[in-house]
């Protein structure tokens, strides 16, 4: 397969033959066109330790002590923004965390990881395509790109480490800021990674997908558009919004009044009942009631009390309402308000006139749920 | 066919539509040049700097239709910094001035102002047609410009742009007199919109083919939109979030009954898997299906989808399908032509892709000629399999997430691989590299390449052998871009007169010097050589020895912009 080319340049035969030779020359060509077969072996170069729930054509390995570094580190999942994923159902979760902290996230050296002979020996550099031709190049390479005063200062730092299997696929998992990482030196990088945390939530943060590849930390690679990335992003957050489960344990939900011409957002956790969340949206949205106020006789704004707005919005005009779990409509002030905490997805001050029909619903949904 | 009189010769080009033969038929002699450049009315532009755009009205009297690309493909990735260029406002400026009868824009790349909108809106009274794709700058008050001015509209196409939503009611901005929608996509866009505004604007659309929502519109406002519309072609689904057991679901699933022209689907930004069952009705007559930004989809729901649509010859998606899921879309999709597979950030939670999947779409797949492959390893034996099943690839852009991971196999290069499939792919237009790769790669594609245009290259190579390789092996080559690989001043300054057959060609980490950029610059006075200096104070001048961080260089008739930032020094 290796057989160079340039034997037979411009020879028609030769061309041919050399193609035969490509095609028919891996002694693994056979078991590539049986897609079944079991003779493909299957290697795992990423370390990726597939849930045991994943099917069976995911490679796996018995080495105990790489799954528990690798499960390790998929469990610290540093990348991913606004994602916690403490719901992860698998043994991914099981490993305690101590192990993990022992390990360097880049090591140098491979680690005693005898399933792929691909490892050469501490290559430091991303470069690893040209650097084991050229010997000694991309020691060079690194000794001048590991200085932060080079003109190449976006260029990873060799220690980003362009490993395949010993890397931890949690490496990956790293949207850090390339340049923080690539800056850092490798002592500091279990620490660097770690530090990055907070910055990883930044939708604007140059994210690379984060694919289990370790190498995920080089801007620009792998070659995604920035819009799809954030959009991913926001849909992930948007998963765990919908769940109520913010690591910072607010729970906003969007507030829309009918006629505004925009919403508004309020935090659930802040108001311990419902009379506290009324006042504050009637507050909130006291600006677009003057409008209405306005055909009620003419009451200025001086003139606006919180009973008045309470009639306003508990009166003919306006009802107050939320989206739950189940997407249903209900009137709000029906269930316990822990009760309303857990399953308010959303609020709507609804015109009286639409929100006939809602009252019966509700005390069904109540019921059924006592 | 010099006798023949003028009007028989421009009846005749009217039916020569492509851009590259009527440039071929303008350079046959003065008249034939004469006659072509007063009947065109579509011209591509692909790189805006490379024209001005007065010079381009006067060649083109007759224009209606204009498309143009700015920035450079690496932006994509973020490898150029902001404020680079690629301004559309002074084309369209120009164009007012000249009192071109505008009735189609096309954007890729461009920095779009609300001014610029609202100029476009105003200037052109037959404006019909405004499509921007990773555009960026504008807001809904420019779109809500557009809706309001442009009486005749027909295509307002938002793809993938980054849009500052002011959450103004764009979308009443269209009169209730605009009846003549035929497209309208604003699945970019990331604000609310007002349902009940957008369910009368399709109500009074009757030629709506086309209505790619975005992820504010919910499940029983995209119910009552769709029964308005079932003539539609083509549905982007913003959100399908609902519980399958209420009524207003069972409703979206009768009225998608009823679409019977439904033959593209998109979207799904938000979705709960459950909901999906809603779109069976309309998957088998599908040709094209995007599910890439629908990250809320399992692989084997993904799987139990795809077996329904046997017609597809389109398919983008993420790679939680997994290897299995992919032979399951090889038995199924006989049709299939273009796939997509994108990286998904789940870890370990679903089996990836790896060379498995795609030689599973080869076999079964023979029709297979454009493909986007984001997979986690590749082998050479793979890669040959395919080159051998698919001969026909004319775009075929490979990306392993680690980008210099070598046939795990074997531990080998990727170059024999790679190597088989432009031998046997003859056709091949585009071309993008990864895995470890060495020269010899770069050696097969300049001998067999023939039909290569574009080529994106990323952390491969070992030395200027091979970026001669191609530019001397290429000769249709019109784009390159290089990153992160060992090609040097010897590599850029070999063949200089090469460039101007080329638009562009974008180097960035690798080993060219500042003093070999002035050396190119000065010999080709007709390209644009720039060097991003971004560490660099503006004032201060770089030595000739140092590596240049970012080149970016393109053929131009322009002369030196004026518009570039401090960091973009012109050589």
């Amino acid at each position: 397969m290796s057989r160079p080319l340039l034997g037979v340049v411009g020879d028609e035969e030769g061309q041919q033959s050399h193609v035969t030779l490509l095609v028919s020359s891996s002694s693994t060509m056979e078991s590539v066109n049986c897609l079944n077969s079991s003779k493909l072996k299957e290697r795992n170069y990423m370390g990726l330790s597939d849930c045991s729930s994943v099917d069976s054509s995911v490679p796996s390995f018995s080495d105990e002590t790489k799954s528990n570094l690798n499960l390790k580190a998929t469990e610290l999942r540093l990348g991913l923004p606004g994602s916690q994923s403490p719901e992860r159902d698998s043994d991914l979760c099981l490993r305690s965390s101590t192990q993990f902290d022992e390990k360097p996230l880049f090591p140098l050296r491979p680690v005693a990881d005898d399933h792929h002979s691909s490892s050469k020996p501490a290559l430091l550099g991303n470069k690893r395509g040209f650097s084991d031709a050229m010997n000694g190049f991309s020691e060079e390479k690194l000794l001048v790109s590991s200085d932060a005063n080079t003109i190449l200062p976006s260029r990873p730092s060799p220690t980003v480490g362009l490993k395949s299997s010993s890397m931890l696929e949690n490496a990956a998992a790293q949207q850090a800021k390339v340049n923080e990482v690539a800056t850092s030196k490798v002592g500091e990088r279990p620490h660097a990674a770690k530090e990055t945390r907070p910055s990883l939530n930044d939708s604007t943060v140059n994210n690379n997908s984060s694919a289990p590849a370790p190498k995920a930390q080089v801007v620009g690679w792998p070659p995604i558009r920035s819009f799809r990335k954030n959009s991913l992003a926001t849909t992930s957050k948007n998963a765990e919004e919908v769940d109520g489960k913010m690591a910072s344990g607010a729970l906003f939900v969007k507030v829309s009044m009918d006629g505004a011409p925009y919403l508004r957002k309020v935090d659930l956790k802040n108001y311990s009942a419902y009379p506290e969340l009324s006042s504050a949206l009637e507050k909130m949205f006291s600006c677009f009631t003057i409008g209405q106020c306005g055909s009620h006789g003419n009451l200025g704004k001086e003139m606006l009390s919180e009973t008045k707005l309470k009639d306003l919005l508990h009166g003919s005009e306006y009802v107050l309402t939320y989206e739950d779990k189940d997407g249903d409509w209900m009137l709000v002030g029906d269930v316990p308000w822990e009760m309303f905490i857990e399953t308010c997805r959303r609020l709507r001050i609804m015109k009286g006139a639409d929100a006939i029909g809602l009252a019966p619903r509700a005390v069904e949904k109540s019921k059924s749920r006592n | 066919m010099n006798y023949f009189p003028d009007e028989v010769i421009e009846h005749i080009f009217e039916y020569v539509g492509s851009h590259r033969d009527r440039n071929a038929l303008s350079l046959v002699c003065r008249s034939w040049y004469r006659i072509e450049r007063c009947t065109r009315e579509k011209v591509f532009i692909g790189n805006c700097y490379s024209i001005t755009p007065e010079r381009l009205i006067q060649r083109f009297p007759s224009l209606k239709s204009l498309t143009l690309k700015g920035k450079p493909h690496f932006a994509d990735f973020s490898l150029v910094p902001h404020g680079w260029g690629g301004f559309v406002y002074p084309w369209i400026e120009a164009l007012a001035k000249g009192k071109v009868g505008l009735e189609e824009l096309r954007l890729k790349r461009m920095v779009v102002s609300d001014e610029s909108l609202e100029l476009l809106s105003r200037a052109f009274p037959n404006f019909k047609s405004l499509v921007l794709v990773s555009c960026e700058e504008f807001t809904t008050d420019g779109l809500a410009a557009i809706a309001a001015n442009c009486k005749r509209l027909r295509e307002l196409d938002l793809q993938e742009n980054e849009v500052d939503d002011h959450k103004g009611q764009w979308l009443s901005c269209f009169p209730d007199s605009c009846t003549s929608l035929v497209s309208l996509n604003f699945a970019c866009l990331k604000g609310e919109i007002n349902t009940g505004v957008l369910e009368r604007l399709v109500a009074r659309s009757p030629n709506l083919k086309s209505l790619r929502l975005n992820r504010s519109v919910p499940l029983d406002a995209l119910q009552r939109i769709v029964a308005r519309a079932p003539q539609l072609v083509d549905l982007g689904v913003g959100s399908l979030v609902h519980d399958p057991a209420m009524e207003t679901f069972a409703k979206l699933m009768t009225t998608m009954n009823k679409c019977k022209s439904i033959t593209s689907l998109s979207g799904f930004l938000e979705v709960t898997p459950r909901c999906l069952t809603a779109m069976y009705p309309i998957l088998p007559k599908l040709t094209s299906l995007n599910l890439s930004y629908a990250a809320g989809i399992p692989g084997s729901d993904l799987i139990k989808l795809i077996r329904h649509c046997k017609k597809l010859q389109r398919l983008w998606i993420m790679d939680s399908i997994g290897d299995k899921g992919l032979g399951v879309v090889a038995n199924t999709c006989k049709e299939l032509q273009e796939l997509r597979v994108f990286p998904s950030d789940n870890i370990g939670q679903h089996a990836a892709v790896t060379e498995k999947g795609l030689v599973a779409i080869s076999m079964g797949c023979p029709k297979l000629h454009s493909l986007l492959y984001f997979c986690h390893q590749m082998t050479n034996a793979a890669l040959i399999t395919v080159a051998k099943n698919c001969p026909n690839f004319i775009r075929f852009r490979l990306a392993i997430l680690d980008a210099t991971k070598p046939d795990p196999d074997t531990n080998q290069p990727l170059d024999e691989g790679f190597g088989a499939i432009v031998q046997s792919c003859r056709r091949l237009r585009r071309l993008s590299l990864s895995g470890q790769l060495t020269d010899k790669v770069f050696l097969y594609i300049g001998m067999y390449a023939e039909q290569l245009e574009m080529l994106s290259i990323a952390f491969a190579g070992e030395s200027d052998k091979g970026m001669l390789y191609v530019l001397n092996g290429c000769k249709k080559l019109r784009k390159l871009e290089i990153r992160d690989c060992p090609f040097g001043n010897t590599a850029l300054l070999t063949d200089v007169g090469k460039y101007e057959t080329m638009r562009s060609l974008w180097m960035s980490s690798c080993e060219v010097t500042v003093g070999a950029c002035k050396v190119l610059a000065m010999k080709m006075p007709r390209l644009n050589v720039e060097i991003f200096n971004e560490n660099e104070p503006a004032d201060c001048e770089p030595d000739d020895v140092q590596k240049v961080e970012k080149m970016y260089l393109y053929r131009t008739l322009a002369g030196k912009r004026k518009d570039a930032p401090e960091y973009v020094w012109t050589l």
